[in-house]
């Protein structure tokens, strides 16, 4: 199971994802910089959190018209896996791997907290070791995580089961529409999620609950390969 | 030759605008009366190379549609100055 984190500068979650990456799929990830054009062949690709150039223009506006998200997006074109979280998210929907936009907050405060996420689709490589309609502890901390689409889009994602993750039991931190926490691409091979499931992968974290997102998707490639 | 454009982005109507609301509150906390609604946008002012004002629009709203603007939830315009 081979898996890369790509690198920007300002990312800041990079290093909690290659210890996630690393004590799950028991190998450590390759990296990727900006700079690079080409991304060695794995099975997941991932994006970390953080704020890669400075949150400059957009959120993930610059991140994505970098050669490594061109790369990344030749990859996802392919079918590899490709996983974005917090600031990947934002990257991944600027770069139009996924559709739709990440607003600031509705609080206009960045949010630090535990919330409660369900698993509104768990027919898909990365949610299909959860139960249907599970909830979830998983954290979050952002400032631009309000999730907005048309409502064309929106009917055709809510349709086609793009939306994986909600947050569940009143907890949606950012007034992202109806409550979307993570959503897929329509191939199914592309998954973009505020919260941070890389937190939460041990019993020293507080809890495991986002731990099954990461097997899921790795042993789905396992079953492939 | 230097063509001098500036750029602006706008919020498309129908999308939630937190900032502005907050300017809008502000606003009338320093007293200032019946303002019904604020927007925040940005301001891109540009210079180009070049003397052919055409060419040079076209350029900047292939700029827009590419990086300035997120066409899902923006809409921009392209005055030459």
């Amino acid at each position: 199971m081979k898996t890369a984190v790509v690198l920007l500068p300002g990312l800041n979650r990079d290093r909690d994802m290659i210890a996630a990456l690393t004590k799950i799929s028991g190998k450590a990830p390759v990296t990727a910089w900006q700079t690079d054009t080409e991304i060695p062949d794995v099975d997941l690709i991932v994006i970390p959190g953080g704020f890669s150039y400075g949150d400059y223009l957009r959120c993930g506006a610059i991140a994505a018209r970098t050669p490594v998200l061109r790369a990344v997006a030749e990859k996802a074109a392919k079918g590899v896996m490709v996983m974005g979280v917090c600031n990947g998210f934002q990257i991944l929907l600027e770069a139009g791997l996924l559709p739709g936009a990440l607003m600031r907050n509705a609080s206009l405060k960045f949010v630090c907290r535990e919330v409660k996420l369900s698993v509104a689709n768990a027919n898909t490589a990365f949610t299909r070791n959860y139960p249907p309609g599970q909830v979830i502890r998983c954290p979050v901390a952002h400032h631009d995580g309000n999730y907005f689409a048309d409502p064309e889009t929106l009917k055709r994602i809510e349709g086609e089961g793009q939306v994986v993750f909600r947050y569940a039991e009143g907890t949606n931190p950012n007034g992202s529409v109806n409550d979307i926490a993570g959503i897929v691409n329509d191939a199914g091979n592309v998954l973009g999620l505020m919260p941070h499931p890389e937190n939460l992968i041990e019993p020293a974290h507080g809890g495991s609950d986002g731990r099954a997102l990461f097997e899921g998707v790795l042993a789905a490639e396992r079953r492939a390969a | 030759m230097t063509i001098k454009a500036r750029v602006t982005v706008t919020l498309k109507n129908g999308v939630l605008d937190p900032q502005g609301k907050a300017i809008e509150g502000a606003l009338g906390t320093l007293g200032f009366g019946g303002v019904n609604s604020v927007r925040q946008g940005k301001v891109f002012d540009v210079e180009i190379d070049g003397s052919d004002k055409d060419k040079a629009e076209a350029e900047l709203k292939a700029m827009c549609e590419k990086l300035l603007a997120n066409t899902v939830i923006e809409n921009y315009s392209v005055a030459i100055v």
